[in-house]
């Protein structure tokens, strides 16, 4: 498998992140100048967990642990895909590879390199990655800028873009798996609690974000669990 | 925040993400055998996502009232099979149009 092949496969993974980082971007300057913001893009590649990173940062209570924690289980999931990948990518794609490519295991790139038949070789996998990267970084760049420029108007109407993006991940699949909905309620039930009640209402952004997901995908693990590989939560529609 | 903050922030951030897709991808070489903690992590995403959009949504806009108008046309965009971009521009457009006409009223 050749580093062009790669590069085509990647393409179409590319246009839908910048559109994603884009408001991610947006987002983002609310709160930091266009740099900084799009280092956050280039050093993580992954949209919940940036996105519920900024959430830590604009909170004045957000602390480093917080933040450890959030990444940690926000982001879990790559390692299970990290694990299954490792199974098959070619014997050349030695430990300096992998520990170099590692950043690229995001939810569309893992779901190509999957699909593909035979082993994963490093030169298809850096090929799959580029141009979601440069597509996820600049998007982000752009956005940042234009949320900079733009008047108040128009950045709070692209402000919920990335909610929008949010909210077309999750309803698909509340549609096509019943479970997947009832633990999205539980999740939802949940974070309007640690909102509106009172006694919950110190806790912050973070761990709120934290408890709800963990407690939400317990329960649905506990009352649902998934038949096997195929019958698995569909992820290939997810972000980034 | 001070620029000293968002750099530990961002290492933090940054330091645990790649941690979890390089250390597994370099040293295990079986597949996760619990059906209960597959079944977690494939509800990871979702519940994340649904905690982290309400009730926030309805913060990110001048209103409240447009932040839920947002959520509600997004929700039906997608039902109606809308791809992630149609339904951002959905509910883009959704705010654009209250908050414009609550400039003008």
């Amino acid at each position: 498998m050749k580093f062009s092949n790669g590069v085509k496969d990647g393409l179409p993974i590319g246009l839908g992140y910048f559109a994603v980082s884009f408001s991610f971007g947006i987002a983002g300057s609310k709160l930091l100048s266009w740099p900084l913001v799009t280092l956050i893009s280039m050093t993580n590649l992954t949209s919940a967990g940036q996105f519920a990173g900024l959430q830590i940062m604009a909170d004045a209570a957000g602390t480093f642990i917080e933040m450890a924690i959030a990444s940690f289980f926000i982001n879990l999931r790559y390692s299970l895909m990290a694990i299954s990948l490792s199974q098959k990518v070619a014997p050349s794609f030695g430990v300096g590879k992998r520990l170099l490519l590692a950043t690229g295991i995001t939810d569309e790139i893992y779901a190509l390199a999957m699909s593909q038949n035979g082993p994963v070789t490093a030169r298809y996998f850096v090929g799959l990655m580029v141009l979601p990267y440069i597509g996820w970084s600049s998007g982000t760049l752009c956005g940042a800028i234009c949320g900079e420029i733009l008047p108040s108007i128009v950045t709070n109407a692209l402000g919920v873009a990335l909610y929008g993006m949010f909210v077309a991940i999750v309803v698909p699949q509340m549609k096509a798996h019943l479970p997947t909905l009832v633990a999205v309620l539980i999740a939802i039930a949940c974070s309007l609690a640690f909102k509106y009640v009172p006694a919950l209402s110190g806790v912050t952004v973070g761990f709120a974000i934290i408890i709800c997901a963990l407690v939400a995908s317990f329960i649905g693990a506990a009352l649902f669990p998934v038949k096997d590989e195929s019958d698995n939560v569909d992820q290939t529609k997810g972000e980034a | 925040m001070n620029f000293r903050d968002y750099c530990l922030f961002l290492l933090v951030m940054a330091g645990v993400t790649y941690l979890l897709r390089a250390v597994p991808f370099v040293l295990l070489k079986g597949k996760i055998k619990s059906r209960f903690w597959r079944s977690f992590l494939a509800y990871v995403p979702y519940t994340v996502l649904a905690a982290m959009t309400v009730p926030a949504i309805f913060y990110s806009t001048d209103n409240k009232f447009s932040g839920a108008c947002a959520l509600l046309t997004a929700v039906v965009a997608s039902l109606f099979g809308l791809g992630l971009v149609g339904v951002a521009v959905v509910a883009c457009l959704t705010v654009l149009g209250i908050d414009g006409l609550m400039m003008v009223v």
